[in-house]
């Protein structure tokens, strides 16, 4: 026919009933997703007197209250005769952006529902963009861990050069655990409600108040199954010269990170095509 | 569909596209249940869908057509018709239960005005942010934004955020950003319904010049007026079903003459043929603007009459019939009701046969934004009888100036709400202290 010899030019987008979004869609909206990372943090901080502040202010304060309940009253050991707010912190730093992150991508989809009812784009814009806007934050708040090693006059050795590999493991474990979040949010609003308080014990299960040296050897593997573990086990040992994360623990949070994030991204796939029917 | 349309490549091809929802919510793998009802027992589900199987409502039904290059495309059709449905899958935004779509091209949706925007942001980052919602690249938006800085004509406040803005500039800049796409297909939901007359006009006019630049536009409207002046080629549907398909009058004319559309006149010349019965026969009913001429937009800040005209047939004294109206929205949700009752110096008068004209005003600041269709009943007591009960006999309009003089006032975004009554309020500073400081 001869109108598909002219149309070939320009792209065609086929409408079906089992038809997914294109991934390559997503690359296409890179502008989107950072423009909404950016929305996300100027929102944030707009019209707040701290601004940026609250990235130094939501760690430093919870490393006060740990440091006094646990590390002082509670006597918590820290690793090496490290001081315990130090310790407490370089815990935090990774745990707040997890917890922020997960907690914000898990209601990206659900908060946007006007503009998913009323416009097209890949669905995975939301819940990275969601996260993309934690990062500064997580930037902010290595920075105050530094200076605060710097008052107890310490400094990182060279395993820093290690900190970005951990760092990208917990963008993948957030952004792992948040794709579910998102999803789940759309279908079972119960989900909403549990979040926090899986945050909560999840925080727990994690060594960040006190050392991951407490589990015993046997259990580490199954320790590890938390990815937030491996994380935090990483910075520490990055940034503070802890002994090295035990390998089975760390082997077992990038296995457990990469196979919720191919689920999530699986799960989300299938299922954002209903999302503006549902939500 | 003019002569040389067929030779024109394709850009929009639909074949049998069907749209099933199921109680409200879509059908398919992914529904939407509370986890307790997910985890019940099987059969306790099984029962439940067996039930919602009852439920389900087809939007759309074995919908084909094919729109070429630079053709622009009407589709109209009563609430519920499907209208928006179709445009909800071509877009992209949800998918189709059954059929196949294919758009040849860059496409950009439309369906809502001020799509990404945000409050707090200021003019500028709203454009980047729209921009790209609506499938800009950001170098592409940086090129424009000057050109729809212009258009929107505030360049004065691009800078500041757009929470202080007044709400015509709002829709002003919200609509600029989404004028300035150069999609090969346009698809465009009623947006113009929003806003006053000045910025409809200037809507119409940037899409009829999007059009005549060989651009695809797919225009889903109530407004004939407004579909005459841009479309070249009308799809009406009915049902979820595509009943007509053609050249605008002639589309126009089979939709107004199947009784398709409700317009805001209704009139019964022949009594013979009219709802009624030995009693009393409806005339004709009419939506009356401030100046007294029919109109199908209503202003909601202004008072308006609804006339009703009636043949009262008997001589009988005793017999009084009286009018009463629904206003219904378009969810047929009824907003309020009323009888002429109301005239009582009427219902004492000893009533001879004849013509009976009864006329409602309804009040300013009354109604909420949106279609509004009207059911007149002619009924007696004693014994209770209705003689004639007309479903949708007329509808109208009614629009937001936006002009700031609404209950809304100043305020740009959507407002809830089935009725916008004008309620007093006082408001006055009583005491001098803050309670405590407010640290964030």
């Amino acid at each position: 026919m001869n109108d598909e010899t002219v149309t070939t030019t320009r792209p065609v987008r086929v409408l079906e009933p089992d038809g997914r979004i294109a991934l390559g869609e997503l690359w296409s909206a890179r502008d989107l997703m950072v423009l909404l990372a950016w929305r996300d943090l100027k929102v944030r901080y707009a019209q707040s007197l701290l601004g940026a502040g609250w990235a130094l202010g939501q760690p430093l304060l919870m490393m006060g209250v740990f440091s006094v309940f646990l590390g002082v009253l509670a006597k918590v050991p820290a690793p090496g005769g490290l001081p315990y707010p130090v310790f407490v912190l370089s815990g935090l730093v990774p745990w707040v952006f997890f917890a922020n992150s997960v907690t914000s991508t898990g209601q990206s989809v659900v908060g946007s529902a006007q503009l998913v009812e009323k416009v097209a784009f890949p669905r995975l814009v939301m819940p990275i963009a969601a996260m993309l806007a934690w990062l500064p934050d997580l930037g902010i708040s290595i920075a105050l861990l530094l200076g605060v090693m710097a008052a107890w006059g310490m400094a990182p050795g060279w395993g820093i050069v290690a900190l970005p590999l951990f760092a990208v493991l917990a963008v993948c474990a957030a952004v792992a655990v948040g794709l579910w979040v998102a999803a789940l949010n759309v279908a079972y609003r119960d989900v909403k409600y549990a979040i926090p308080f899986l945050l909560q014990v999840g925080m727990f299960a994690t060594p960040v108040v006190y050392s991951a040296e407490l589990v015993p050897d046997s259990a580490q593997v199954l320790y590890g199954l938390n990815p937030m573990a491996g994380v935090v086990e990483g910075f520490r040992w990055a940034l503070l010269g802890t002994p090295a994360p035990h390998a089975g623990l760390l082997a077992a949070s990038v296995a457990v990170t990469g196979v919720v994030m191919a689920g999530g991204l699986a799960y989300f796939r299938r299922v954002e095509r209903w999302f503006a029917d549902v939500i | 569909m003019s002569s040389d349309a067929g030779a024109r490549p394709l850009a929009v091809r639909v074949e049998g596209i069907g749209k099933r929802y199921r109680a409200g919510h879509t059908d398919g793998l992914f529904r939407y249940r509370s986890l307790r009802e997910e985890l019940s027992p099987r059969r306790d589900r099984r029962h439940a869908d067996a039930g919602d199987a009852d439920r389900t409502m087809w939007a759309l039904r074995d919908v084909s057509f094919e729109i070429r290059e630079g053709e622009r495309v009407g589709i109209i059709g009563r609430n519920g018709a499907g209208k928006s449905t179709l445009l909800k899958v071509l877009s992209g935004i949800t998918p189709p239960t059954e059929g196949r779509a294919e758009i040849h091209g860059r496409v950009a949706s439309l369906l809502e005005v001020g799509a990404g925007f945000h409050p707090e942001l200021t003019g500028r980052e709203n454009i980047f942010l729209a921009g790209a919602v609506l499938g800009m690249r950001r170098p592409e938006i940086a090129r424009k934004v000057d050109d729809i800085v212009e258009f929107a004509g505030v360049p004065r406040f691009i800078d500041t955020p757009v929470k202080r803005y007044s709400s015509g500039m709002y829709l002003r800049l919200a609509f600029s950003v989404a004028a300035h796409l150069e999609p090969d297909v346009l698809l465009v939901d009623e947006v113009l319904a929003v806003g006053d007359a000045e910025f409809q006009r200037r809507c119409l006019g940037r899409m009829e010049e999007i059009g005549s630049r060989g651009r695809t536009v797919v225009f889903v409207s109530h407004s004939m007026p407004a579909v005459l002046r841009l479309c070249e080629r009308v799809v009406l549907l009915d049902g979820g079903r595509l009943v007509a398909d053609g050249p605008p009058h002639e589309v126009i004319r089979t939709y107004l003459d199947a009784g398709l559309g409700t317009s805001a006149r209704r009139e019964w010349p022949d009594p013979a043929d009219a709802p009624g019965d030995s009693i009393a026969r409806l005339r004709s009913i009419r939506i009356l603007g401030g100046d007294g001429a029919v109109t199908e937009t209503v202003d909601l800040t202004r008072p308006f009459d609804v006339e009703v005209e009636y043949h009262h047939m008997t001589n009988d004294p005793a017999s009084r019939p009286f009018v009463s109206l629904h206003f219904v929205d378009e969810h047929g949700v009824c907003l309020f009701a009323s009888a002429d009752f109301g005239d009582e110096s009427w219902w004492r008068t000893p009533r001879a046969p004849g013509l009976v004209r009864s006329r409602c005003r309804i009040p300013a600041d009354l109604l909420a934004e949106g279609k509004v269709f009207v059911r007149v009943a002619i009924g007696s007591l004693d014994p209770v009888t209705v003689h004639a009960d007309e479903h949708d006999a007329v509808a109208f309009q009614v629009v937001d100036p936006n002009d700031g003089t609404g209950v809304r006032g100043p305020y740009a975004n959507e407002w809830p709400g089935v009725v916008r009554p004008r309620l007093a309020w006082e408001v006055g500073q009583v005491g001098g202290e803050v309670p405590y400081q407010v640290s964030n």
